[in-house]
């Protein structure tokens, strides 16, 4: 490429050294055991998928995947947006298998499904028919520190990127003490209805995602077997798991009251208005809105 | 242990996070600034929305290097949305304009020409050269000039002045007419005077919020975390959200409406019938305080005389409104029952009910919000003033918590578009062209010869377009806008007059936008902090910031560009002999020389820097080239429309040039320092007298606020066998109006690249669509290509489709219809008649 002299003589100096190592390690590596050897140490390596690298959709579990995948390259030929990639020699992937990187290409969420369709050994399920119930990984707001959401700014751009709307992220409210006047708008990610597409991550306006899609088995904490959510069981089973309490009683002074399961001690309203308003907070009696504001008048 | 808690909680979040990503945590403090010295900071106001959030500039080296949210503003209390985020950013996108770029072939002007750059004495020669025969053939009516509500105010004062008191036209409108010339025109109809009574603590002291077309969540990030905020701490706080589709706002709302596209018109009035019947009015108030009046209706839909619509209309245009007593009023929202208003809108009672409740209860304080919902609506006064009708019947309104609030979209819709006076009926501070007083005070203030000012209003935005396209408006200038994919009906409407052999069209924009593609001339133009500015929020705040830094190339302000420009004009050359023989003194003089170096705007030297508190010292570019202080001299003749002793209008004042430099803007009206916060009430209003029992309207001779009744009437365009879709078009929360600026943030194009169009799920099964399909959407009008998106942010009803407007790669506006609203010209760009087909 270049003519400058200097520049020429060194990358003749360089060739020249690259032939004599290569000569030199040739004699060295002189046994295929070695170059085995090599070769089974660089697959067992690939057997560990980087966390970054995410499956096509319905994907068997990374065992069975490894086993099943035929490194055909049809799910790559299939995917209309060309985010699938094959893993090359030398990559982390095991070479020849589909995967995707959520901050470059994530998985558009195609409704058919096109990768599926056509892989010929069942190492992607090609049983899965909604792709809203895919699991590609796990969405994970890793650093609450820099997302700015968490300082009260108002992006929100990994919930507004969501394709599965309002369910996979959701935002909490949350009241901001800082400033007194404004509320934070935090994104949480719910792993029930996250596919792990990957869309929230190439969205997010940072430097450096602070949200991040990640193989399942590292994004997930697990609870203690020994301990249930109250209030989820109780959801799941649609009633108490047991008897509620028979009404309670208070000692209360006139104009308040006690909601047991609601707000607690309840200031009420002044009385209620005459009866036969209906449903609407105005007395029936005209001349109580008509004298309103008055002098004199209650 | 010296941890503090919080330290605690935050490293171990950080841990957490960081086990789960199987990261290793960095032993240094996380938070760790980056290395911030040498960095001068000083207060700046957000360049994006109408919120007004105030921010901090830190500058380096000649470069904004970072912002942050002002932590000391009242606004944001230093929190900024994600556009505000990203400031930093959008004056160095790859291509900014750097020099003035001509339609040149053979070495001169052509039409048809490729652009070859140019020097500013050329570009103006040519560009003067064109002015000047257009007026010497076709008069003052020839020229016209396209502003903006995100021009600096001064920007918008010497545009005004150059326009109206030099060229003598009044064709000068600003892109506002699109965004809130509606909720202007019900001001001066109910109140005789501009601008929303309350201000954003409302946010706080409000026990239920109405949102009345008002996409709060996306268009007012900052406004919308506030009264999240209420909603959640407050007890019994409500929120009611009404449009024609699901929106971001309905995540909070207790009351999510969606309605038929117009019936906004009969849900208002059914609103005011219930409030009647139920005799919850307020009666005192509407007897001390109130006129009844009825509209005249039937008023067509702004279109070309000629269009059918217009022709059909029995009062098309028609603004006049007639006093008519309570039980006429009564008498008139009667029709507008809870069962016809259901049917009609498709909204379920209950929902009208409890919404209807929220405003009768005497008990609950209600603030109403709208931006384009209400204002970019073919009855958009109408239904603007129906709020009033009801915020007036019970008295709700000039006291914290109660009151009508019309949101702008625009960083200085209110202080550059409607205070200095750059619509084409209007001249600073609420005066109009039609008055002869207002016209003989600005001519007085501006000292200019009797009659100077043209009493015919001008041409608006949309009949600028047509006129250009007739070949009756041949010079054309439009700064600090993008009108080309802004402007509804670019087909028919739009491009044709820009691209008219007869006409010459300059544009000032910072980038090569859809607008300066289509432009004969561009001029290279300096941007929000590369120039000395000041802007009007909605609550009229006015914000001032101080030049950060120096535009690049030959980029130069639309102020410094405004006013050199009137150099190439001799008065001669503009003013009929009988004008000048009433002032010889200007005889052989420049309209630079009478409008600029008169004695006023000149007035302030300039020391060759300006100091801040500090003793930080910052450039500014017009003062430095014009020889004194220009955005002060510019300021203070604009302050005599405000602030004089003898002003036709009160209740505008505004504080001296120096105080806004030292602080975070202060709430017109300001005397002797004091800023106001609720207006038309006592010990709230220093213009009424009394305490806060008293209220007077004082806008009105009679000091009494106008009820007007106005009726349901249908939209222009209704959906219909072929074009089978309403087509509603918008904004999103990443993007500002075109992009020019926000397109060219990286970050934010990554997030959000293209539009789409947002559709129902079944409307897109019955197509035999699927989320991603590619689809043609077309009217009557235009189509474009896009893509369907079904899983959104904004789930419309089937039967409607949303599409934003910000991508110059799909301009939507090529299949908007250009009806308008007949009383306000401004557009309605959420309803016509559109198809989606597989493309």
């Amino acid at each position: 490429m270049s003519t400058d002299k200097e520049t020429s003589g060194t990358s003749a100096n360089w060739l020249k050294s690259r032939r004599k190592f290569l000569a030199d390690m040739a004699r060295t590596a002189c046994g295929v055991g070695l170059f085995g050897l090599a070769v089974g140490l660089y697959a067992e390596k690939s057997r560990a998928l980087p966390p970054t690298a995410l499956r096509p959709p319905g994907a068997l579990p990374e065992n069975d995947f490894l086993a099943a995948c035929v490194r055909c390259g049809i799910c790559v030929r299939d995917c209309p947006y060309d985010i699938l990639k094959l893993a090359t020699l030398g990559e982390e992937v095991a070479t020849g298998t589909p995967y995707f990187t959520a901050r470059t290409g994530p998985c558009e969420m195609c409704e058919d499904i096109p990768c599926i369709v056509n892989c010929p050994t069942g190492a992607l399920d090609t049983g899965l028919k909604d792709i809203a119930k895919a699991r590609m990984g796990l969405a994970v707001v890793v650093d609450h520190e820099s997302c700015i959401a968490f300082q009260g700014l108002r992006c929100e751009i990994c919930f507004n990127t969501c394709p599965v709307r309002g369910k996979a992220i959701k935002l909490e409210y949350r009241a901001n003490k800082r400033s007194g006047k404004h509320a934070l708008f935090v994104p949480v990610v719910y792993s029930g209805d996250c596919t792990g597409c990957g869309l929230c991550e190439k969205a997010c306006i940072l430097e450096a995602a602070a949200i991040k899609v990640l193989p399942i088995a590292l994004a997930r904490g697990a609870l203690g077997h020994h301990y249930r959510l109250g209030w989820e069981q109780q959801g799941e089973a649609g009633r108490p798991l047991v008897t509620p309490d028979q009404e309670h009683r208070y000692n209360l002074p006139d104009g308040v009251h006690y909601e047991h399961s609601g707000r607690g001690l309840v200031v009420d309203e002044p009385a209620a208005p005459a009866p036969g308003a209906g449903d609407t907070p105005f007395s029936s009696n005209p001349l109580d809105t008509l004298n309103r504001g008055i002098g004199g008048a209650k | 242990m010296s941890l503090s808690r919080r330290d605690f909680i935050k490293a171990n979040a950080v841990a957490a996070a960081a086990a789960t990503a199987g990261v290793a945590v960095p032993a240094a403090p996380v938070l760790a600034a980056e290395d911030d010295t040498g960095i001068r900071w000083d207060k700046t106001a957000c360049r994006f929305c109408g919120t007004g959030c105030s921010v901090l500039v830190g500058v380096k080296d000649g470069r904004v290097v970072a912002t942050q949210g002002d932590p000391d503003a009242p606004v944001n209390r230093g929190l900024n949305c994600i556009k505000g985020y990203f400031l930093t950013k959008i004056m160095y996108g790859q291509d900014r304009l750097t020099k003035p770029l001509l339609r040149k072939k053979n070495g001169a002007f052509a039409k048809d020409g490729d652009f070859e750059e140019v020097s500013w004495d050329e570009a103006f020669t040519v560009m003067a050269d064109k002015w000047k025969a257009a007026l010497k053939a076709k008069g003052p009516t020839s020229v016209g000039m396209f502003g903006s509500g995100q021009w600096t105010l001064w920007e918008g004062y010497a545009a005004s002045k150059l326009i109206k008191g030099g060229f003598r036209s009044n064709n000068l409108d600003p892109n506002a007419r699109h965004c809130m010339a509606s909720a202007v025109g019900a001001f001066m109809r109910a109140f005789g005077i501009d601008e929303p009574m309350g201000c954003y603590d409302d946010l706080e002291h409000a026990d239920a919020f109405v949102l009345w077309g008002a996409n709060m969540a996306e268009m007012h990030p900052i406004l919308w975390s506030r009264l999240t905020n209420t909603r959640l701490t407050k007890p019994g706080c409500e929120v009611h959200v009404l449009s024609t589709f699901e929106n971001r706002c309905f995540e909070l709302a207790d009351n999510g409406i969606v309605f038929v596209p117009q019936t906004d018109l009969a849900i208002t009035n059914y609103i005011a019938n219930y409030i009647i019947q139920n005799e919850a009015y307020n009666k005192d108030f509407v007897e001390n305080h109130v006129n009844f009046n009825k509209t005249a209706t039937d008023i067509g839909y702004g279109l070309r005389p000629e269009h059918p619509l217009e022709q059909k209309a029995a009062n098309p245009g028609k603004g006049k409104f007639e006093k008519v007593g309570f039980e006429e009023f009564a008498r008139l929202v009667e029709p507008y029952t809870l069962d016809y208003t259901a049917e009609l809108s498709g909204v379920p009672k209950d929902q009208l009910e409890k919404l209807a409740r929220a405003y009768a209860d005497p008990k609950k304080k209600v603030s109403s919000y709208w931006t384009m919902g209400f204002n970019q609506h073919s009855r958009g006064v109408w239904v603007n003033g129906n709020v009033y009708n009801i915020h007036l019947l019970m008295g709700k309104i000039s006291e914290p918590g109660n009151g009508p609030f019309s949101l702008t979209g625009q960083p200085s819709a209110c202080g550059t578009a409607r205070e200095v006076g750059t619509f084409a009926h209007r001249l600073p501070a609420d005066l109009v062209v039609g008055k002869d007083a207002h016209r003989a005070f600005a001519e007085k203030t501006w000292k200019l010869p009797e009659g100077t000012i043209n009493p015919e209003v001008g041409f608006h935005a949309v009949l600028m377009h047509r006129k250009m396209k007739d070949g009756e408006l041949n010079c054309y200038w439009q700064q600090c806008n993008n009108n080309m994919q802004a402007a509804a009906n670019m087909n028919d409407e739009s491009y044709p007059g820009w691209r008219n052999p007869d006409n010459f069209v300059t544009v000032s924009d910072p980038y090569p936008t859809v607008s300066a593609m289509a432009a004969d001339l561009i001029l290279p133009t300096a941007m929000w902090a590369e120039k000395e500015g000041a802007y009007g929020n909605a609550e009229r705040r006015t914000q001032f910031w101080r030049q950060q830094v120096k535009a690049p190339g030959e980029s130069r302000s639309d102020a410094w560009q405004t006013m050199e420009f009137a150099k190439y004009f001799t008065v001669e050359e503009v003013w009929p002999e009988e004008l000048i023989a009433k002032m010889p003194e200007y005889r052989g003089k420049t309209l630079y020389d009478v409008l600029f170096a008169n004695g006023q705007v000149d007035k302030f030297p300039y020391e060759g820097k300006i100091v801040d508190d500090r003793g930080n010292e910052y450039a500014n570019d017009e003062s430095e080239y014009f020889g004194y202080y220009v955005q002060k001299g510019l300021f203070e003749e604009y302050r005599l429309f405000n602030s004089a002793a003898d002003i036709p209008k009160k209740g505008h004042e505004m504080a001296e040039f120096d105080a806004y430099h030292k602080n975070r803007g202060l709430r017109w009206p300001v005397i002797n320092g004091k800023e106001t916060l609720w207006r038309f009430r006592g010990g709230y209003d220093p213009h009424v007298e009394g305490d806060e029992t008293v209220v007077r309207f004082y806008g009105n001779a009679d000091g009494r606020a106008n009820v007007i009744f106005a009726p349901y009437e249908p939209p222009a365009e209704s959906p219909d066998d072929e074009f089978d879709l309403w087509l509603c078009t918008g904004r999103v929360l990443e993007h500002w109006h075109s992009g020019s600026m926000t397109r060219r943030v990286p970050e934010l194009y990554r997030a959000v690249p293209d539009a789409v169009v947002y559709m129902n799920p079944k409307d897109a099964r019955k197509r035999r669509l699927r989320d991603g399909s590619k689809v043609t959407v077309s009217t009557r009008r235009g189509e474009l290509v896009t893509r369907v998106e079904t899983r959104g942010r904004n789930r419309p009803p089937e039967g409607l489709v949303f599409v934003p407007w910000f991508d110059a790669s799909r301009l939507v506006n090529k299949l908007t219809l250009d009806a308008t609203d007949p009383l306000s010209k401004e557009t309605d760009y959420k309803k016509c008649a559109c198809k989606v087909e597989k493309a």
